[in-house]
């Protein structure tokens, strides 16, 4: 149909049941050691370890609190202090006078719920969207993959944008908007990846021993088709923090304007990029550096899950 | 040839037959309906209940969709709320500069991507092999924005070489015969109008190229490097077939397929990615007037932009489709 489908797809699983998972030699066992010996997924997971315990432990390692503008009284209509410039505030202070050290750390938290909200809702809803279009196939199948095939002609960005344009300005909207947008691609990979899955000898026996498609599905087809969608996830956390930021830019991010969050923070930066760099600087490497981890890991997962790599 | 592309175009009309159904229904899901999309948010219910009345939006939902869409077919997007002009006219207007960054911003990527791929796969495991992988990598996770910003800084509030905002410097007092202002300046003969928009181009092209030109440069690199290790080319080699006649024949144009797709796709996202480009630069496209329509809550021209979008971006992926089959001829068989 569209020219997605020619684009290289994460390779599926080509082994037997997901009970065998267990075993050493399995399929996944198989991923975790070549995931294991890639020097890149090793980046990936200390950077994304670094980033969650920076954003689970922001209460206790902040210096201030979330929406706090301690420097204040250090602010001038023409200059705002930088790196340095005050012991108290060794990265300076933004516009409201928070201080950008807090404002980091509170921002990483943030990102981790947006990203881990966002790809949560995507996920389930393109799961249930594939998962009814590759178990029932047929007529189901066919109205399932136009509307995916109407989302998709949409680029993500724009339909995250339209969802939260009338979701309105909060938060949550932020999150549901950048999920549902990532629910097209979910629906989509999960369908061709059960499909593939449906013709293999092991359902065919499942089915003759007189299992419901429910059943069949649940137990056999889903967890045996979810490694793309796994990959897929890895990565759309990367891509979520990158739209979050992109939302809060555009004006859709809602919240109170001082609250720390990456996206929120660059785009008022924006206004003061001749008298504070830095203020830009900072939080668009820390929006940079997470996305990189996730997809440094999701990349290492994928390359691990394809079959041409793992014949070698 | 000329049937497939009927077919597709045939197809193309159930999608966005769904598309406008969304678009519709999109607008009336808002908190308030249609009329607060026309009114704002702080709407009285007096006023609200007048443009119920003065639109139709208190008839039966098929019946308000029939003639919304009878309308589109027309051409007529409705009025802007924020000017007050027709959308159409307003894209019109605006289009061609998205249309310029857009272009420049596809030779940048392609031009230097696809080259520095193959460059990378042919030398796989050297330095610039490592810092395209590298780079590319970087390409992708960096948001556009950010990077925008940062060219700003440094070339142009910092360096002073490129102007930061704008499409032309006010003081060039050019004609516009087209609204494409590099053309014009060629058309009229007025080149150093034509230069300074080119100048103005620099900066958001290179950030709206980046993104495409980091995917581009994994794709192309991958392919390549998938297609050098395949069975014929070592059979064409072993049959003394010329090294440059491997490279070209065998190894880039089994490469090319999915970089072509890939480019296709990108293309497509351009004029998306455009919103945040063209909003840091001020760069009066259609782009930067969505940022303020989103900002505005300016429905109508929201409706209009994705619908646009969604066209341009299913008319690019036919073009990419039926270049396949130039590309490979196995394709044209099917």
């Amino acid at each position: 149909m569209s020219a997605a489908e020619v684009l290289p797809t994460v390779p599926t699983p080509e082994t037997g049941p997901a009970a065998s998972g267990r075993r050493s030699g399995s399929f996944w066992g198989d991923v975790l050691r070549r995931v294991r010996r890639n020097p890149a997924a090793w980046i990936g997971a200390v950077v994304i370890a670094a980033f969650v315990l920076v954003a689970v432990l922001a209460p206790w390692i902040a210096p201030y609190p979330e929406l706090a503008t301690p420097g204040r009284e250090h602010l001038r209509p023409t200059s705002l202090p930088g790196i340095g410039e005050i012991p108290e505030f060794p990265l300076g202070i933004d516009r409201f006078g928070g201080d950008v050290v807090s404002k980091l750390i509170w921002g990483a938290q943030a990102s981790l719920i947006i990203g881990i909200a966002s790809t949560f809702f995507g996920l389930v809803g393109g799961m249930v969207l594939g998962a009814l279009a590759g178990a029932f196939g047929g007529w189901v199948d066919t109205v399932v993959m136009r509307v995916v095939d109407i989302l998709l002609s949409v680029p993500h960005l724009l339909l995250a944008v339209s969802i939260a344009a009338i979701l309105g300005r909060t938060p949550l909207a932020v999150m549901i908007a950048i999920g549902v947008a990532q629910v097209p691609i979910f629906a989509r990979l999960l369908r061709s990846s059960m499909l593939g899955q449906r013709g293999s000898d092991y359902v065919l026996a499942a089915r003759t021993l007189g299992l419901g498609t429910g059943r069949i599905t649940m137990s056999h087809l889903l967890p045996n088709s979810v490694g793309p969608v796994i990959v897929q996830a890895t990565l759309t956390l990367a891509t979520a923090v990158i739209d979050a930021a992109a939302l809060s830019f555009l004006g859709l991010g809602g919240g109170r304007p001082e609250a720390a969050e990456w996206g929120r923070m660059l785009t008022y930066a924006q206004a003061e990029l001749a008298i504070a760099p830095s203020l830009a600087f900072l939080p668009g490497i820390c929006i940079m550096i997470t996305a990189l981890g996730f997809t440094l890991l999701g990349e290492a997962l994928r390359e691990a899950m394809d079959p041409r790599t793992r014949k070698r | 040839m000329l049937r497939t592309i009927g077919r597709r175009l045939l197809l193309l009309i159930p999608t966005l037959f769904g598309l406008t159904v969304l678009l519709f229904f999109w607008v009336r899901a808002l908190p308030g309906g249609p009329a607060s999309a026309l009114l704002g948010e702080r709407a009285t219910p007096e006023a609200v209940e007048r443009i119920n009345e003065a639109y139709g939006f208190n008839r039966p939902l098929p019946e308000q969709y029939i003639t919304w869409l009878g309308r589109l077919l027309q051409g007529d997007f409705g009025n802007s709320i924020e000017t007050r002009r027709p959308v159409l006219e307003e894209f019109v207007n605006r289009f061609p500069a998205t249309f310029e960054l857009a272009i420049v911003a596809l030779i940048l990527a392609v031009g230097i991507g696809v080259p520095l791929g193959y460059w990378a796969a042919r030398h796989h495991g050297g330095l610039i092999d490592n810092l395209s992988v590298t780079g590319s990598l970087i390409g992708i996770t960096i948001p556009v924005f950010f990077l925008a910003f940062m060219l700003k800084y440094v070339f142009a509030v910092q360096l002073g070489w490129l102007p930061s905002t704008g499409r032309q410097d006010r003081e060039i007092d050019a004609t516009h015969v087209t609204g494409f202002f590099v053309l014009d300046g060629l058309l009229t003969g007025e080149l150093d109008a034509s230069l300074n928009a080119i100048v103005h181009l620099l900066l958001p092209a290179i950030a709206l190229a980046t993104i495409p030109l980091a995917i581009i440069v994994r794709i192309t690199r991958a392919s390549v490097l998938e297609v050098v290790n395949a069975d014929y080319v070592r059979t064409g080699r072993a049959k003394g077939v010329s090294t440059q006649v491997i490279r070209s024949r065998f190894v880039l144009r089994n490469a090319m397929l999915p970089v072509v797709t890939t480019i296709g796709l990108q293309a497509g996202l351009l004029i998306s990615g455009a919103v945040l480009t063209e909003t840091v630069f001020a760069f009066p496209g259609i782009g930067a007037f969505m940022k303020d329509a989103i900002f505005a809550r300016d429905f109508a021209v929201l409706q209009g932009f994705v619908l646009f979008i969604a066209i341009s971006y299913a008319l690019i992926n036919l073009i990419v489709d039926i270049s396949y089959s130039f590309i490979d001829p196995r394709v044209r068989i099917q």
